[in-house]
């Protein structure tokens, strides 16, 4: 009996596929370890192409050893270290990543087969970083106070407007058309007319920030408002709950899930209106960098202004998804962003 | 005298000071606007229920009981007749009237405590009666459960929660729309007594919706029988069986055969 099942057990097969089991965070881990390694072997031993000359070549394929140093470490530590279990995690996407980049490091820095000046090598874009950070910081620090202050008056307005138009037939009355004709226009298409008219470009871009994220906040908080359950409101006020109980503390909190899907909506229009705002009219902000190294043919400035801009903007949305995962933490499955 | 009267006021717990509201149902017809057209539910609808009763109506489903149960609780006017409590028209909910409806209904985005307060909490009063909540979660056996979530809950305690949130007002007319119509046949025994007895321990009145014949005569002293839609009151059986009540009873199993020859459906006992 046991003879039986132990042979079962035993198949070459399965022995297989449990070592490979047992082995894969391991082997994953050794593989992008090796994979950047070798990467920061290339960057650093094969010549650069004769015509070109990056000062940063070295000092690039010293970050990229560090990373594979870092892998490294993570892929040997403790499974409970959050090391560990980023790496464990990340380890086929860091792979494939160190095969991407030793296929442009090449195609750009040491064959030229790209043309020059459009896709500069990785250590062109390592240099901007470490030369222009300055330049880079401010553009950051701009960008955010100008997002950020359009983006909360948009959501504050948006959402006052939606609960509004939701609960009164009044409010809903003067303000549903106005939403109707005038939300469906891209901020955008306002551009030209507000930096005519109000007395900054910042101002100007505050206005067309706020208006982007207001539409889509007043929309879904309106409908979310208006598909509250009737029973919630008759349930309130048998118990005594007044008008203001009722929007406070049963409409709000019941189209909160609506809620966010506008501010996420909102926020992604914003990114879009801080861009164009910034290329067109404000003279500070990634937007504008982004601009002025095209302006001057300065593309390995624009790959780093790009490559930050998508990092803040994600850092953004899973700041936002963040706050709704703490507010609706009494909803069963959220979408993990 | 006036010593005794104190004494007893000390021993009975907090609930139970008010007096069960008498309810005087006058003549009330409703409609419905449906696509246009006027939708009759309830005709011409009269009957009186005493402080301290326990009144079942008893219908079949749709023909307008928990319509009636909307007028008692405040939530619609009526369009013909009268509903007094005590002698004083209803012009709107009060938390006096309290409903539980058949489908809990809890808020989700709120713990089992932070549902069962809402009453006070709408009323301002929240902080001087908290233990009331601890109390009435006490008392429908959701003490341990006072931090979960609604999605949390079976069913069953779900609409113990929905109760405590209801008794947590000290409702001098509870209102109960099929509130065990959901439950599992077991829970749903259980509950049953647990309604009883709370009722006889707390002196308020008690107004019961129901389909199920025996859940109405096991619980209430007078069962009001409803036609079909438009509902009218076809008859009225009193209940005289002393409490607790036994499901074997034969006394209650004679009733039921009377209660369903009102309803039209002796040929199925």
């Amino acid at each position: 009996m046991s003879a039986v099942s132990e042979s079962v057990r035993d198949t070459p097969s399965i022995r297989l596929a449990a070592l490979s089991s047992a082995l894969a965070p391991w082997a994953t881990g050794v593989a992008a370890t090796l994979a950047w390694l070798a990467v920061a072997a290339l960057t650093y031993f094969w010549q650069d192409n004769a015509d070109s000359d990056w000062p940063y070549t070295d000092a690039t394929a010293v970050a990229f050893a560090a990373l594979g140093g870092l892998l490294a470490v993570g892929t040997v530590s403790a499974s409970t270290l959050r090391l560990a279990q980023g790496v464990r995690r990340y380890a086929p996407w860091l792979l494939v990543l160190a095969v991407f980049f030793a296929a442009w490091e090449v195609v750009t820095a040491k064959v030229a087969l790209l043309p020059m000046p459009f896709f500069p090598p990785p250590q062109a874009i390592f240099e901007v970083l470490v030369d222009d950070w300055v330049r880079l910081a401010d553009s950051i620090i701009a960008s955010l106070f100008l997002l950020g202050r359009g983006y909360i008056i948009g959501a504050a307005v948006g959402f006052a407007m939606g609960v509004g138009v939701g609960w009164s037939v009044r409010i809903g009355y003067w303000v549903h058309p106005i939403l109707r004709f005038i939300g469906p226009l891209p901020a955008t298409a306002w551009l030209p007319l507000a930096f005519f008219v109000f007395p900054s470009s910042a101002s100007a871009s505050t206005f067309l920030i706020a208006l982007a994220t207001g539409f889509p906040v007043t929309v879904l908080t309106w409908s979310g408002v208006a598909s509250v359950r009737s029973d919630y409101y008759d349930i309130a006020r048998t118990l005594g709950a007044s008008a203001r109980f009722l929007v406070l503390k049963v409409a709000i909190p019941a189209a909160l899930p609506h809620v966010f899907v506008g501010l996420f909506m909102g926020l992604g229009n914003s990114f879009a209106v801080l861009v164009v705002a910034e290329m067109l009219g404000v003279k500070s902000g990634l937007g504008w960098y982004l601009q002025w190294a095209q302006g001057w043919a300065a593309y390995a400035n624009m790959y780093a202004a790009l490559l930050v801009t998508a990092l803040i903007c994600s850092s953004l949305i899973t700041l936002l998804f963040k706050l709704r995962d703490h507010l609706l933490s009494w909803q069963k499955g959220l979408v993990k962003w | 005298m006036v010593a005794a009267i104190a004494l007893k006021q000390q021993v009975l717990p907090a609930p139970n000071q008010a007096a069960g509201l008498a309810l005087d149902v006058a003549d009330v017809s409703h409609r419905f606007e449906l696509e246009g057209k006027p939708l009759p539910v309830l005709d011409r609808v009269s009957f009186k229920v005493e402080s301290g009763e326990f009144v079942a109506l008893l219908g079949p489903s749709g023909c307008g009981k928990s319509t009636l149960l909307r007028l008692v609780a405040g939530l619609e006017p009526p369009s013909a007749g009268r509903l007094l409590v005590d002698g004083e028209e209803i012009a709107g909910p009060d938390p006096a009237r309290v409903v539980v409806f058949q489908d809990p209904t809890l808020y989700p985005w709120r713990t089992v405590w932070k549902n069962a307060s809402l009453g006070l909490e709408a009323r301002g009063l929240l902080h001087a009666r908290r233990e009331r909540v601890d109390q009435a979660l006490e008392l429908v056996g959701l003490g341990a459960f006072a931090n979960a979530l609604p999605h949390q809950l079976s069913g069953g305690m779900a609409q113990r929660a929905a109760l405590a949130r209801a008794l947590v007002n000290d409702p001098r007319l509870l209102i109960l729309d099929e509130p065990l119509g959901k439950l599992d046949s077991l829970t749903r025994i259980t509950m049953q007594g647990e309604l009883v007895s709370l009722w006889q321990r707390s002196g308020f009145t008690a107004l019961l919706v129901t389909h199920d014949v025996e859940e109405a005569l096991f619980l209430a002293s007078r069962v009001i029988v409803f036609s079909e839609r438009p509902a009218r009151i076809v008859a009225e059986v009193a209940n005289n069986r002393p409490y607790p009540r036994h499901r074997g009873d034969p006394h209650l199993a004679e009733l039921r055969g009377k209660v369903l020859s009102h309803l039209g459906l002796d040929a199925n006992w």
